[in-house]
């Protein structure tokens, strides 16, 4: 917390009229919260404030870093891929996105979104544990204290602008948005990060020391009995006037984690296979959906998209731009098949590797008269309007000899909701580039 | 040199009211969230954004923390109370948190998943995982009564405990299952 102003001298009388005025609005809070009586729990204060902070601390970059990843793993320099043209310098840190591990993008998405579910009640003990700073009278002393809190802003409506918008986008609740979900959640991300980064940098020195005032060993041998307020600190989050205490400290922390166990436990199994997706009770991806070859989870089914089984019948054919190439399913079942199995990651975080067999997607280049390797592909969809009906797939995928354009799964043709008669498996590519219902693939050289 | 960085600090604590360092880091702050910000606006979308980013800001403070704050003082409130008993062994053990928590646990869950338990996301959902959210209620239920039995039992087990004679339990006193805190 900043320290008072400095002694100031030779003023005015103007001034110090507004001085004394100050004085007196200073030590006059209005009633209610603006009153340091008026918050009583014996369990605030600095100690706990910081086991909340160091927990988030760690946490946050986390996702933060995830998250970032995610936005990489689109490959947004290719033409089409970007959902935020307009970002600017934001988009500093991007690379070609690898093809290995395949697995690489199920874990970092998975984590990305199973540890922000996991972190909502830590977050919101955080709030919980500083709020009597919302009301703290006056409500600046300093400059320097009115940027601070100025930042505090950013800090608090960043991270539950981030957490709210991200529940609510895996919900598709979509309905709610007065704005497109890519650009809202990355540009306010990159605000939640400066204020955060700035928080951290201000308050790291305070948290360390205020974890070294008491030994969470002790506090997690402490029973109600022996529970008392922390003593009085600087940062004013002590209860002047505590109340008695109705839960002892190693209460609270078993409280607030075991409401992140739960929230983990309850959502975890959508990232997984077997027996343990089942578990996966209150998350929107863990559903089953049978036991047959192409029961496995949906995220865009093909009524909603458009696609009229008229034209994924006998007639549908698989274009290869630039030749007059037209080939049937049959004819693509008569190429060279292979077998990988790989899984498909969500940006919403779900995940589920299947087995999936088709063409090599460098056969279908050699065929159009391409060089793997050397060329990037244009996959097109027969789905209407969806954002994702056309992505651009990089040189490097394109060459991976495990990306397919896979037409059967766990042994068995494709169902119409999993993109039949053919689509898109490129190891570790978010889902989305996952194209399902391909028509049309233009094989070209690198764009940049 | 070392005299007018001195000189620069105390300057910047009177004025400033902190080292200058400090407003060097928030305006460092402020430059990276003000380009986001721009880049919001050359997206077009910065009307919806600051609405809904102003209101992340007071939804907690103003809205849900009240709320909580409230319903765990109505949780606590007992016009009956009768004054602290002296010999808590001959009285029933606090049970407050036995009921917190799983009430707490319960409404965490419905604030995460509530377009799904109450249905408000059936048509996204609907059209993306071709199923339906009608099984998501029932599954909220399920969770709620597992707390709450859960919680039962243990209350159970603690007053059974109790209930044995002379056991010397005051320095073994267990606090139960742990609960939300006072507002």
């Amino acid at each position: 917390m900043p320290d008072q102003p400095g002694e100031e001298q030779g003023r005015e009388g103007g001034e110090s009229v507004w001085r004394r005025g100050g004085a007196w609005l200073g030590s006059h809070p209005p009633p209610g919260p603006f009153r340091p009586d008026f918050w009583r729990s014996p369990l605030r204060g600095s100690w706990l404030t910081s086991v909340f902070g160091l927990v988030l601390l760690v946490g946050i970059p986390i996702i933060a870093i995830t998250g970032l990843l995610s936005y990489a793993a689109y490959n947004p320099w290719l033409p089409g891929n970007d959902t935020t043209p307009e970002r600017g310098l934001l988009g500093f840190y991007f690379f070609d996105w690898p093809t290995w591990p395949a697995w690489l993008y199920r874990v970092t998405q998975g984590a990305h979104v199973i540890l922000g579910l996991t972190l909502i009640p830590v977050l919101l003990a955080k709030l919980w544990s500083v709020i009597p700073k919302l009301f703290t009278w006056p409500p600046t002393r300093s400059l320097a204290m009115a940027v601070e809190r100025a930042s505090l802003l950013l800090l608090v409506g960043g991270a539950v602008f981030e957490f709210v918008t991200g529940v609510l986008n895996i919900q598709l609740f979509y309905t709610v948005f007065p704005f497109s979900f890519y650009p809202a959640h990355l540009y306010g991300a990159w605000i939640f990060i400066a204020a955060f980064a700035v928080h951290v940098a201000l308050k790291l020195p305070r948290m360390v020391s205020a974890l070294r005032s008491r030994s969470l060993r002790r506090e997690l041998r402490t029973g109600l009995d022996g529970t008392r307020p922390e003593p009085p600190d600087p940062d004013g989050l002590v209860a002047t006037r505590p109340a008695e205490p109705s839960l002892s400290r190693r209460g609270l922390l078993g409280f607030v984690g075991g409401g992140s166990l739960l929230i983990f436990g309850l959502s975890v199994g959508q990232t997984l296979d077997g027996p343990l997706r089942r578990t996966a009770l209150l998350a929107p991806h863990g559903r089953m959906y049978g036991l047959g070859p192409n029961d496995f989870q949906v995220n865009k089914s093909a009524s909603a998209m458009g696609v009229d089984p008229m034209s994924t019948g006998p007639g549908w054919r698989l274009e290869l731009a630039g030749t007059d190439l037209r080939l049937s399913r049959a004819e693509l079942l008569a190429l060279p098949q292979y077998t990988y199995a790989l899984p498909i990651a969500c940006v919403e975080g779900w995940s589920t590797q299947q087995t999936w067999t088709g063409p090599r997607l460098a056969d279908l280049a050699r065929l159009a008269g391409a060089v793997p390797g050397r060329v990037e592909a244009y996959v097109e969809s027969l789905e209407r309007g969806g954002a994702f009906s056309e992505a651009s797939l990089s040189a490097r995928q394109v060459a991976d000899h495990r990306s397919l354009l896979a037409l059967r799964v766990n042994g068995a043709d494709l169902s119409l909701d999993h993109g039949y008669p053919a689509r898109i498996i490129v190891p570790n590519a978010p889902g989305v580039h996952n194209t399902k219902w391909v028509r049309r693939l233009t094989f070209r050289p690198p764009s940049g | 040199m070392a005299s007018r960085a001195r000189a620069l600090r105390q300057w910047a604590a009177g004025r400033y009211g902190a080292d200058p360092l400090h407003l060097l880091a928030l305006l460092a702050c402020f430059t990276l969230a003000g380009y986001a910000a721009s880049r919001v606006v050359v997206a077009g979308i910065w009307v919806g954004f600051v609405v809904w980013f102003v209101g992340a800001a007071i939804i907690h403070d103003l809205v849900l923390y009240p709320l909580y704050a409230v319903a765990d003082i109505a949780v606590r409130w007992r016009p009956w109370r009768r004054v602290r008993p002296s010999a808590a062994l001959s009285h029933p053990p606090p049970w407050i948190n036995y009921l917190r928590v799983p009430l707490a646990l319960s409404a965490l869950l419905l604030l995460v998943w509530f377009p799904l338990i109450l249905r408000l996301s059936q048509d996204g959902y609907r059209r993306s995982v071709a199923l339906d959210t009608t099984p998501y209620l029932g599954r909220w239920l399920l969770v709620t009564g597992l707390l709450f039995a859960g919680s039962a039992l243990a209350y159970a087990v603690r007053l059974r405990r109790r209930a044995q004679p002379e056991r010397k339990g005051s320095a073994a006193r267990p606090d139960g299952p742990p609960g939300p805190g006072q507002g």
